[in-house]
């Protein structure tokens, strides 16, 4: 069994913020999916992942490697989208590929061009003109020519349409295909999650709310829905409860002690309700 | 063979693949030592995660209907369409004492009761 990513107990202090004790262990071929509220310590955990900074403790392993001792080797496995423009927006498509091409190892120049046509980019337009889509998409290409094994991505679809964030998934649901291959995907926009991701993080103020399997998650998590007379008896079995003048919504981990209940109705939760809940509420569970 | 998910189903998504699967294998359209498509490539084409549909295997191989050869595939075991139905028929059995038990309630005869299932089952 091959690990992408390890974290083990990884802090990062700030003036403001803590991210405290975060434990990751992600095997290889699999897809892990970041999500929290904004602020939460998403971005900070990429940057960790991809050692633009520091961790005050804990360690960070990639693919076995440490970046104290081998930096250059795990930076040339990994490929990156992130959320800011971070290259020479000056120069075009086409230029960024060719200068991009000395620092990895195995660099396709002909893999990158026929992701910028699959995605219908313009080759000579300078990075500065392309919107934002264009630029996420310009992101990928160059993510995808190198032969990474590890994508991490920093909220790769805000502010873009469901069309293209739909496309995102498809390919990299393409890329999944390859049982080598690791995703660590943080984003706010949780329904891009419900299909590709194998495992769910949860982070809110820099802490770990839950972190596990997406499909036993959900599977242990119901959305329960009833008149205003049984919110006492749901709410201390329910991790938020939501009532308003004509009955109650919660989320529980315990469904099977309401279920004889006629009264109430249950729903599968999507991976934004078990979200909001958690981060809103006390967990009783 | 068609897989259909469905997302507002009380059945969690694993189980669904699973018992269409074995609707599929049922039907002969899954033949004995076929091979299936990979765990990747059913949870690229339905859009689930690899962990579901992993989860439908290993559930198909726990009940013997599939065989998973590491590095090669996995593939309808050979004797899968008994298991079937000797499954199928354990479900038929039950449902006739259900009707049984049903019957003598209200006093029908064997001879009442054959009858019936004669009619019903040319009617079809």
């Amino acid at each position: 069994m091959d690990i992408a990513v390890n974290l083990k107990d990884v802090s990062k202090r700030y003036d403001d913020f803590k991210l405290e004790n975060l434990n990751i262990c992600l095997e290889s071929g699999y897809v892990l999916g970041l999500i929290g509220p904004n602020g939460a310590g998403k971005s900070t955990t990429i940057k960790l992942l991809l050692n633009h900074i520091k961790a005050d403790s804990g360690q960070i392993e990639i693919n076995g490697k440490s970046y104290d001792k081998s930096g250059p080797s795990i930076k040339n496995d990994i490929g990156f989208v992130l959320d800011q423009d971070h290259y020479y927006s000056h120069l075009t498509i086409r230029k960024i590929g060719r200068a991009l091409s000395p620092f990895y190892t195995e660099w396709s120049q002909s893999k990158f061009e026929s992701y910028i046509e699959r995605f219908s980019l313009p080759f000579d337009k300078k990075i500065s003109q392309l919107s934002k889509g264009m630029k996420m998409k310009f992101s990928l290409a160059i993510a995808l020519s190198h032969n990474a094994k590890l994508l991490l991505m920093d909220e790769p679809t805000s502010g873009l349409d469901p069309i293209v964030r739909s496309e995102l998934i498809e390919i990299l649901s393409g890329v999944m295909l390859n049982d080598k291959k690791s995703i660590i995907f943080s984003t706010h926009i949780t329904s891009d999650l419900d299909k590709i991701a194998d495992y769910i993080l949860l982070l809110n103020g820099g802490k770990t709310l839950l972190n596990e399997d997406k499909d036993a998650l959900i599977e242990r998590h119901a959305i329960v829905k009833g008149p205003k007379e049984l919110s006492h008896e749901v709410s201390d079995h329910a991790i938020g409860i939501k009532k308003h003048k004509y009955g109650f919504e919660a989320l529980t981990c315990d469904k099977n002690r309401f279920l004889n209940d006629s009264r109430l109705i249950f729903e599968k939760p999507t991976l934004d309700d078990i979200m909001l809940y958690y981060t809103k509420g006390e967990s009783r569970c | 063979m068609n897989i259909i998910i469905s997302n507002s189903s009380e059945h969690p998504i694993y189980y669904q693949i699973t018992m269409q699967i074995k609707e599929a294998i049922i039907q002969g359209l899954l033949p004995p030592n076929s091979q299936l498509p990979s765990i990747r490539s059913l949870a690229a084409e339905l859009q689930v995660s690899v962990i579901t549909t992993k989860r439908s295997y290993e559930e198909l191989e726990n009940e013997g209907f599939i065989t998973t050869v590491p590095g090669k595939g996995s593939y309808v075991a050979p004797k899968s369409n008994e298991l079937l139905k000797e499954l199928k028929m354990r479900t038929v059995e039950e449902k006739l004492e259900e009707a049984i038990d049903s019957a003598r309630l209200i006093g029908l005869t064997l001879d009442d009761l054959v009858g019936l299932l004669k009619i019903l089952y040319l009617e079809e």
